[in-house]
């Protein structure tokens, strides 16, 4: 039977990734960030994962304003990377896992979560920049990845409490799959940032690590906490973090803290890792 | 009954709702053109002429053509669309977010360094400003 292991959550911040395809992580500025990342390569090496519910948002590549769906998941066998506007990142193409996808869309759909099925679609930096800092840059990358995407662009993204939920539906799911294989479940996004207007630049440092005390011992009150407190509190880009609650939808009530990093500035954005294992 | 937007109050910020979506539908449309190689090749080679194969408004026009951030998110942009614009001239998000605040890159790189813009005074409109004064 297929089991939820661990969870992953890290902020997805693009220009971490350019850093990375261009030769610059060891610069003063991106090397603090990095190193934050060095025991997550080792961790994840000893875990051996098979596959990885990666759950991150779309911004503006795959998905246009003709279609916005609020939660995609990617049933292909490979996804590209997209090409923002500059060329597409120079890392491997992602394989999926169609049978365990279409097993999770089934069963979730079942337990009345709507999603929307993609057979064909790009995956932008916020799924590839997560990839890259617990993988490095592989040759190829050493998990299948099944691509959740969120819709976190046009207001309002879906609840922190639907997101738990959803996060114990996809367990649910994952339990109930034949196979004998070693699941994660990744959350993408944040930490505090804001990207528009004169409020750009915005970071909120106590609430952040605020926020990641209470995701790792009280998710199910955090989850609660309506958008306006992001937007008002994290910037409104930060209203992002309600991925990371599908993330710990997924594991037990109690869990280990493996990991933890914070780190101000990646660009304009504040970085937050976590990484989280099941089991007492 | 119109809908709660409990966030028309957070100060130098529009939120990217439904009514700015219909607003914006075309002009973020035009900016997804430019994920293409050839639209941006055409659209440098004459841009008030590419504009005007979009349906959109003379003033969303004007803002694209004046590069004013603020004004296009105004009329319905939002930032990850206008990336496709601010990617096609070879600029940074770092950058484009400077202009949005009116500092120079520079300062905001360095107030980034120093931790970000503080949120004291910066949850409300007509909250007081912080004591430092970011």
């Amino acid at each position: 039977m297929a089991r939820i292991t661990a969870g992953v959550a890290t902020s997805h911040v693009p220009a971490i990734g350019a850093a990375l395809d261009n030769g610059r992580a060891a610069e003063p500025y991106w090397k603090p960030l990095f190193a934050g990342y060095d025991f997550s390569k080792d961790w994840i090496a000893r875990q051996k994962p098979d596959v990885a519910v990666l759950v991150y948002n779309d911004h503006a590549s795959a998905f246009s304003l003709d279609i916005v769906p609020t939660f995609a998941i990617g049933c292909a066998a490979s996804f590209q990377p997209a090409d923002e506007g500059w060329g597409p990142r120079p890392v491997p193409a992602v394989a999926g896992h169609p049978e365990l996808a279409s097993h999770i869309a089934q069963s979730v759909i079942q337990q009345d979560f709507d999603l929307t099925i993609v057979n064909r679609m790009d995956v932008d930096h916020g799924l590839t920049v997560p990839m890259s800092l617990m993988f490095g840059q592989p040759e190829r990358w050493p998990v299948r990845v099944i691509p959740l995407a969120v819709n976190v662009v046009l207001f309002p993204p879906p609840s922190g409490r639907r997101c738990f939920e959803l996060g114990k539906a996809i367990r649910r799911a994952v339990e109930s799959f034949d196979e004998d294989i070693n699941v994660q479940v990744w959350g993408t996004g944040g930490m505090s940032h804001q990207l528009q207007g004169p409020r750009a630049g915005l970071i909120n440092r106590e609430w952040d690590n605020r926020w990641l005390d209470r995701l790792i011992d009280d998710p199910e009150e955090l989850a609660k906490m309506p958008h306006i407190e992001y937007l008002r509190e994290a910037g409104s880009e930060g209203v992002e973090l309600v991925m990371w609650l599908i993330m710990r939808g997924a594991l037990d009530a109690r869990v280990r803290t493996m990991h933890r990093f914070y780190h101000v500035p990646a660009s304009n954005t504040a970085v937050g890792h976590i990484i989280l294992e099941n089991g007492q | 009954m119109s809908l709660e937007k409990p966030y028309s109050d957070i100060p130098g910020t529009v939120i990217f709702d439904a009514d700015q979506a219909r607003k914006g539908y075309h002009l973020n449309q035009f900016c997804m053109s430019l994920m293409k190689a050839d639209n941006r090749t055409r659209f440098k080679h004459d841009e008030r002429a590419y504009l005007d194969e979009w349906p959109m408004s003379e003033d969303q026009k004007r803002a694209v053509l004046t590069r004013d951030y603020n004004r296009m998110i105004e009329l319905g942009g939002n930032i990850y669309f206008l990336a496709k614009l601010f990617s096609t001239d070879g600029k940074s998000f770092q950058y484009t977010a400077a202009t949005m605040t009116g500092m120079t890159q520079e300062a905001y790189a360095t107030m980034m360094l120093n931790g970000g813009r503080s949120p004291e005074g910066n949850r409300r409109v007509g909250e007081a400003p912080a004591k430092e004064g970011k």
